[in-house]
């Protein structure tokens, strides 16, 4: 094994780490306020992907148009998702919540398969995103190079957000002591919504930088990389967004890692996340981070 | 042999400490009563006793058994029932069946005899039956054996729990602040009922309360605590005379004797 | 004494009740076509299903999301071990079964049962490092387990076969098997339920620190529910094996266990009763509702068949239940034969005021 595949598989390793870390944290912010496991949000992350396509196919957009209109239609989508699924189970007990969530998840995904049909589609890949660069030997792609840097951008916004804006403050507050926060008059309701409209928006920023390196995207897509992400959560500490960006790098380096390191395990790989969630869960639920 | 040892227990949470070197001998038979302000500390003695905290020193002995490390479930198995102070029923369950779930622990049929109906389960069901019937008529709550626990009136669900711990046939029996939001006089037929209990099936109490007065009437000894620390013991009429237990009292507004 | 005598009649009536089931059985058996049939055994398969998870999550509390993983551990035992060997053979193409089961071949109803109790065993493995956790991890660790066991059958090539599964099953199920396994299910649990060890499990349920201080040993009770709903559940897995004569790893999958879970949400999690109807209707409504997943004909339209719409409107219906029927159908409600009684005590009751009120 050489160097050079050795830094190549880093590389990728990387990038798809921190798209799992754009997913994850939306996973970790939701349950850091509502203490809710959206299980719908892999399906979000799906659901970006097609809105993205069908406004270049149906609608004609350049694509640089395609990637606004497709992210701003998730995050309304996560938004609607938010105000009739979970919000009028807000005072129900945490069964419901639950199954309002499992619900949710089933539904995109079937109603992805009526309208978009199951079978899978091609992702427009712009041809800019497809050259490569050489860096000492090692062949990047500029996907991988936008990825991160997309990546990081996302992430001192978000950074802006929380720390240096009202919103963030009350994000902080509920995800702290929910209680206390409500009754010093942090507007619930719209600090909730927002936890989920940036949640989208960063699943969908995911979304299309996952389907711009697999360009193969269908109704199902959403589980597996859903999976994972949320494991990253888990493993950072959920609550933690901290903890979602270093447990997504991580799960992005293994995952990249173990197919390239150990190949006649590529068809196991799939229970390593699991195997590795149930872990965490028994012996170290509070992860990395704890809860922040 | 004591019923009861605690010997010096302290609990701390973290940088906190709840409860600090307390300690407490108990025999068979008395009615004593562990009192302070709210927060002092009292329910996390409890809490020791009955196994659901462990405490970070010391050591407990029921009957001579040391209980410190025990689970719960095995604390009561040995005799020690105890109530909450929020009452905590099995709210979709009946009333019969809450007492009858107090029968459980001591069941000695297996899963399958139960399923398949076997003479054993029978003879023992029955037995389970008899005993929580007679259980609720005396303390007239039979009448109400079919409903919801939780559509009862509040004073009933207070009895029904205090049952409940009495179908765990204990020796001991742990009772945190009964009273609570009681008006005066529930509070007196409540503390009536309770002697009349320990008479009746020869128990041995330890009771929680916050308000003096309705302890002075019953308890025989008492234990004050403030802040975690054991601040006075005594019988009821020292313990009303000691300014320390007054002040404690006063500096947090609680003094309405 | 008042309170025998009803017990009497109501045993009656239950061994009534249970006589005209066998009978419709035996007609059906000889005078239904294949299609009904298939319906009749899937929707007592369901209700077997439906009441297991009931015991697990809706009596004793624990919200398990693992059902599918218990069945295949039934549906691959049971088969692997009543299939005869030439099957086996043909089935192992690629590699071979491994020794004993290669050989080994017994008939329908012991395979099954080791398939049950190997399930059982599956549930206390699952169950035990589950007490750590609860509520939405003890959802998602359960879910984790079931995938796992999804996907190493999928992987273990020389048990399992694989991903192709295993094909041409003989055909053992049929209603006697499925309604009568489905009658004895719903006997064991709705009398485990109504013993002391049911309100055990219903204390867990509904305050686990009191129910400790009454003396309750939670692990033990919560990993009780998990044996019992898995060995049920296994038994059902090997059923349904045998009906479709294929075990395919892939079709235990997520989707399997949200109608589980839907079947108990919608019937009251926490309603044996409930469960058994629900049971059966999804069973139903699944197979007719393929129908809008073919063309059809209305009123002169041609409509084209919507792959897919099925599941979507399962979807649609889950979160319909969810929002505003939390309780599911029943509740808590069971059927008895005394309530029944007095439902129709009241209705007469009315009818004869009525009367009154009219002269």
């Amino acid at each position: 094994m050489t160097l050079t595949f050795f830094m190549q598989n880093l590389m990728n390793g990387i990038a798809l780490g921190f798209i799992f870390a754009l997913i994850a944290i939306g996973y970790t912010m939701v349950y850091g306020v509502v203490k809710l496991v959206n299980f719908a949000h892999g399906d979000i992350f799906m659901m970006a992907t097609f809105f993205v396509y069908f406004s270049i196919t149906l609608f004609g957009l350049p694509w640089y148009l395609a990637f606004m209109a497709g992210i701003i239609l998730t995050i309304i989508l996560g938004v609607v998702v938010e105000r009739f699924a979970y919000r009028p189970l807000r005072t129900a007990p945490r069964i419901s919540s639950l199954c309002s969530a499992i619900g949710m998840s089933f539904l995109l995904e079937n109603l992805a398969v009526v309208v978009f049909g199951g079978r899978q589609k091609s992702f427009y890949r712009p041809d800019f995103f497809s050259r490569t660069f050489t860096v000492a030997g090692v062949r990047v792609l500029t996907v991988t190079l936008v990825t991160i840097g997309i990546s990081l951008l996302a992430l001192l916004v978000l950074n802006y957000l929380l720390y240096r804006r009202k919103i963030g403050l009350g994000m902080r507050a509920l995800s702290r002591d929910f209680d206390t926060a409500r009754l010093m008059g942090i507007n619930v309701d719209q600090t909730i919504t927002f936890t989920f409209a940036i949640g989208s928006g960063l699943a969908a920023i995911g979304a299309i930088l996952w389907a711009l390196r697999y360009p193969q995207i269908w109704p199902f897509m959403g589980v597996f990389p859903g999976w994972r992400a949320f494991t990253a959560a888990i493993i950072g500490g959920i609550g933690s967004i901290r903890g979602a960006m270093v447990g997504g790098l991580l799960i992005g380096i293994i995952t990249i890692m173990v197919v390239a390191l150990l190949p006649s395990l590529a068809g196991i790989k799939d229970i390593f996340i699991f195997m590795i969630l149930v872990a965490v869960l028994l012996f170290k639920p509070d992860g990395l981070f704890g809860e922040e | 042999m004591s019923l009861l040892v605690v010997d010096t227990i302290t609990k701390r949470f973290g940088g906190l400490t709840a409860v600090s070197e307390f300690s407490l001998t108990i025999e068979e038979g008395e009615l004593v009563g562990l009192i302070g302000p709210n927060g002092a500390g009292k329910t996390t003695c409890f809490n020791m006793i009955t196994r659901t905290y462990l405490p970070t020193s010391g050591s407990i002995r029921f009957q001579d058994v040391e209980i410190t490390e025990k689970k719960t479930h095995e604390v009561t198995a040995l005799g020690v029932a105890r109530t909450f102070q929020n009452i905590r029923l099995f709210h979709r369950q009946s009333v019969f069946d809450n007492v009858r779930v107090g029968f459980h622990l001591r069941l000695k049929s297996n899963v399958l005899s139960a399923v398949f109906g076997l003479p054993g389960y029978r003879g023992e069901a029955a037995e389970i039956d008899r005993r929580a019937e007679e259980l609720l008529k005396t303390v007239g709550l039979w009448e109400f054996r079919n409903e919801l626990s939780g559509s009862l009136p509040y004073g009933h669900q207070r009895k029904l729990e205090i049952v409940r711990a009495l179908a765990t046939q204990p020796k001991l029996l742990l009772l945190d602040e009964p009273a609570a939001g009681m008006n005066p006089e529930e509070s007196s037929e409540l503390m009536v009922f309770i002697r009349r209990l320990q008479k009746e099936f020869g128990l041995t109490i330890l009771l929680i309360e916050h308000d003096m007065k309705v302890v002075m009437g019953i308890c025989e000894r008492l234990s004050v605590l403030d802040h975690g620390l054991t601040i006075a013991r005594g019988t009821p009429e020292e313990i009303q005379n000691n300014t320390q237990v007054i002040e404690a009292y006063l500096g947090t507004g609680e003094h309405n004797a | 004494m008042k309170m025998s005598q009803s017990k009497h009649r109501n045993t009656w009536l239950t061994l009534g009740m249970l006589v005209i089931i066998a009978l419709g059985i035996f007609w059906a058996q000889t005078k239904c076509d294949p299609f009904v049939l298939r319906i009749m055994n899937v929707a007592a398969i369901y209700v077997i299903l439906g009441v297991s998870l009931n015991l697990i999550s809706g009596f004793t509390g624990q919200f398990s999301l693992g059902h599918a993983g218990f069945m295949a551990i039934g549906a691959y035992v049971s088969a692997l071990l009543y299939m005869s060997p030439q099957v086996k053979a043909v089935n192992f193409f690629i590699k071979p079964l491994i020794w004993p089961l290669s050989v080994i071949q017994m008939p329908f109803f012991p395979a099954l049962l080791i398939g049950g109790i190997v399930t059982g065993i599956a549930g206390f493995l699952v169950g035990t490092p589950c007490l750590r956790v609860r509520g939405d991890y003890l959802a998602i660790v359960t879910f984790g387990f079931s995938e796992i066991i999804r996907v190493l059958f999928c992987n273990l090539q020389r048990i399992t076969n694989g991903p192709l599964g295993l094909k041409g099953l003989p055909v053992f199920t049929n209603l006697w098997w499925s309604w009568g396994f489905m009658v004895f299910t719903v006997f064991f649990i709705k009398r485990l339920v109504d013993s002391s060890y049911g309100r055990a499990l219903k204390s867990i349920r509904d305050n686990e620190s009191a129910a400790m201080a009454m003396g309750i040993n939670l692990s033990y009770h919560k990993v009780l529910s998990f044996v019992v709903g898995a060995f049920f559940a296994g038994i059902a897995g090997g059923l349904l094996g045998s009906l479709l004569m294929t075990v395919d790893p892939n079709s235990f999958n997520v989707f399997l266990t949200y109608q589980i879970v839907l079947i108990v949400l919608l019937g009251g999690m926490g309603s044996i009763t409930g469960s058994v109807i629900m049971g059966i209707a999804i069973a139903v409504s699944m197979e007719l509702l393929r129908v809008v997943e073919s063309p059809m004909n209305i009123f002169g339209l041609h409509i084209p068949g919507i792959p897919g719409m099925r599941m979507l409107l399962f979807a649609v219906i889950l979160m319909f239940v969810v929002l505003f029927f939390r309780t599911g159908l029943l509740g808590e409600r069971e059927f008895s034969w005394d309530g029944l009684f007095a439902f129709t005590g009241r209705i007469k009751e009315k009818l004869s005021s009525k009367g009154g009120q009219e002269a």
